[in-house]
């Protein structure tokens, strides 16, 4: 696997933005007309230094306010590996874009102050990264240099550490990794002030980690029809879209959903030519033997293996809008490639972001709040849960009047 | 799969996902290498069918003539119809006055004629070539970008897009501007020409020109681009990063004659491809002031 995506989290003064600069820079991912436009605005500014983050805050309301808004994505590539980095705010709509981050992400970097240790805000990114499934957990524990580089002190923060994260979903691997991002530390380069350290710098550890996609059986959600109608294709019906969980096989059985009727695999093709096999993440074009009525947001998976056709849902749900949601009121369900209308119809428990235990909901569900909850659908949707498959455990809600993404739903069980 | 592979994937299943989501639908074509790649993924992502969008370039009459010959063999050997808008007729009509003075560029100007297409055409989809590599307004930018019946972008009221659920839906009269290449760099760009060989406009090859400089870009010389006193034409050996209006885009000293030397070139950059770009150089805040009125 040659692409990492990784979020980065962590309070507001831990550093992050220094982290992100110093990760580019240190990478050569800062081009020179970027620190010149990077050195003439801190000037502007009165500032003695060039200030890394401004290269991060990229809109004129940010610059203004010294915040940042929303999630930005920036890119970088060593010679091992090409990155993508969800950069979220640590800022008030702390889950909403933490949760926008992480979703498409595979790794969480979360910072946390050596001074400071564990802080709410760490327990909170910790959860929330467990919760969107990431593979692995990033503990940069920075500022070692306030310390005096001291492990002693990484020590004590590691052992706080893992008391957070025995209590964190067990999928999510864990790594703690000592650094002074300010002074390029183990951010890049292993850092010779840390020689009690012996594992891998940051760079390094991101280069090598691994972050398989999650197995279970194959999964092809119908994007699009494919007709070309021409005098070259008169009879071609192909079905457009992408693998998700195992590959998927010429040849094989498949379950063609909703209606139910099996078919087999004759093709699938690209322009490229045709495939005997696609792997997760591929986007092809099937084919199969029967003459079946398949149209976008109906699924074909494996006869041996189908999800769960499911009207009823248990979902953990992360409200992102000011707007509270309405219980029993309608919004659209948007679950890989098909939408349906449902509503909510209970609230199981919320869990409290400041001491991450459930408690029973005493309100509506207000803005960054997270809940379980059960769900009801108009017709169905085939279903896996969201700790097996990512992709067919995830869905949103969309209120109907104001067309706006509002929820963002993992299935826990139907 | 490899990296390039996935990004090839993902930019086919937004492609695909425009193409099921929305009715009237264009893909931005300027003949720059970014919309080059767009539309060619455009045609690996229907294939054997055609491209199901209209190609739209907006002229601002002050394009190379090397890449309107490319655009119109481009747009034939994809099988796809390519209608072009010009900044001339928005300036005809009196919708627009042109700027004056030495900097005078129609770039602005295109964002009116464009936004007059999307009204005259009904669209409620375009797709752009846009990278967030490129510029730090364009790393806020999402992959489905919405845009109000004013054709407004407003980067604090953005949706939020989770996982690869894309929200398409909108208000009659607002519309979408989508970016399937979000994800990209400028070297994943060539590295991917040059996987799939794809045709490219000869202004990406060393050439020789008569080009002047100002404010340290290199800029070709022209009967449309009046030159102050001071402003001396020489020959040089260059190319361009980027393809834009003759006006503001740049050129760089360069040997590279092939997309194997292009590749090298990039990926040894010191400089952004948007440094030979003086559209953005007007403020700090530059692009993101333009596509707040609707720009690319």
């Amino acid at each position: 696997m040659n692409l990492l995506r990784f979020t980065t989290a962590g309070s507001v003064d831990d550093g992050k933005s220094t982290l992100i600069g110093r990760l580019l820079y240190d990478s050569k991912a800062i081009f020179d007309d970027q620190l010149d436009a990077l050195h003439r605005a801190s000037l502007r500014r009165g500032e003695e230094q060039v200030n890394l983050a401004l290269l991060t805050d990229g809109l004129r309301a940010e610059r203004e306010q010294g915040i940042t808004i929303d999630v930005a994505y920036r890119y970088f590539a060593t010679p091992h590996r090409s990155f993508i980095i969800a950069d979220t705010p640590g800022h008030v709509q702390y889950t909403r874009n933490m949760v926008t981050g992480a979703s498409t992400a595979q790794v969480a970097v979360i910072l946390v102050d050596a001074r400071q240790g564990v802080v709410e805000q760490t327990r909170r990114h910790a959860y929330l990264a467990a919760l969107l499934g990431l593979s692995h957990l990033v503990f940069a524990i920075n500022k070692m240099d306030l310390v005096g580089y001291e492990q002693a002190a990484f020590e004590r923060v590691k052992s706080a550490l893992e008391e957070v994260t025995t209590h964190l979903a067990p999928t999510a691997k864990v790594h703690y990794l000592p650094l002074a991002a300010l002074h390029g530390d183990n951010v890049v380069e292993r850092s010779e002030r840390l020689p009690w350290y012996e594992g891998p710098s940051l760079l390094e550890l991101l280069e090598t980690l691994d972050a398989p996609e999650q197995a279970g059986p194959a999964r092809f959600p119908v994007q699009y029809v494919i007709r070309p109608q021409s005098p070259d294709f008169p009879d071609y019906r192909g079905y457009a879209g992408r693998v998700v969980g195992a590959p998927l096989h010429v040849g094989e059985r498949v379950v063609a959903l909703p209606s139910g009727l099996e078919t087999e695999i004759t093709g699938i093709e690209t322009m490229d030519g045709p495939l005997e096999v696609a792997e997760p993440g591929r986007s092809v074009t099937v084919l199969v033997k029967d003459d079946l009525d398949l149209s976008r947001g109906d699924l074909l998976a494996p006869v041996a293996a189908p999800p769960t056709t499911a009207q009823e849902l248990t979902v953990t749900l992360c409200w992102l809008s000011t707007t509270p949601l309405r219980l029993n009121a309608r919004y659209r369900v948007r679950h890989t490639s098909r939408e349906v209308l449902g509503m909510v119809t209970g609230i199981d428990f919320v869990v409290d972001i400041e001491t991450l235990e459930q408690a029973p909901a005493d309100g509506p569900l207000t803005a960054n709040a997270i809940a379980q909850v059960r769900l009801r659908l108009a017709a169905p949707l085939f279903v896996d849960a969201y700790t097996a498959n990512r992709t067919m455990g995830s869905l949103i809600l969309i209120d109907e009047s104001s067309h706006v993404s509002v929820g963002a739903g993992m299935i826990e069980a139907s | 799969m490899t990296h390039l592979d996935e990004l090839e994937s993902e930019s086919v299943y937004v492609l695909r996902e425009v193409a099921a989501q929305f009715e009237n639908v264009a893909l931005l074509f300027s003949g720059g290498k970014d919309s080059i790649v767009l539309s060619y993924l455009a045609r690996k992502a229907f294939w054997p069918a055609r491209i199901p969008f209209v190609l739209l370039h907006i002229d601002t009459g002050h394009n190379f003539e090397e890449t309107l010959t490319y655009r119109d063999a481009w747009a034939e050997k994809l099988g796809a119809r390519l209608l072009v808008r010009s900044v001339q007729d928005s300036i005809d009509q009196g919708r627009v006055t042109e700027e004056s003075g030495v900097h005078a560029s129609r770039n602005v100007l295109q964002t009116v004629t464009l936004v007059d297409a999307i009204m005259e055409l009904g669209l409620d989809a375009c797709l752009g070539g846009a990278r967030r590599d490129e510029e730090k307004a364009r790393a806020k930018e999402r992959f489905f970008s919405h845009r109000d019946a004013f054709s407004q972008w407003d980067p604090k009221n953005q949706r939020p897009e989770l996982w690869q659920l894309f929200n398409g839906h909108k208000a009659p009269g607002e519309h979408f501007r989508v970016f399937p290449l979000s994800n990209w760099t400028e070297l994943d760009i060539w590295r991917y020409i040059q996987r799939e060989k794809i045709p490219m406009p000869s202004l990406y090859f060393t050439h020789t020109r008569p080009v002047f400089e100002r404010n340290g870009m290199v800029l070709a010389a022209s009967e449309i681009l009046p030159r102050l006193p001071e402003e001396t034409v020489t020959e040089r050996r260059v190319r361009f990063r980027t393809i834009g209006d003759m006006t503001c885009t740049g050129a760089v000293d360069s040997p590279a004659a092939t997309i194997e030397e292009i590749v090298a070139e990039v990926a040894a950059a010191r400089t952004t491809e948007r440094g030979t770009r003086a559209d953005d150089k007007r403020s700090e805040a530059a692009m993101e002031d333009r596509k707040r009125t609707g720009y690319f």
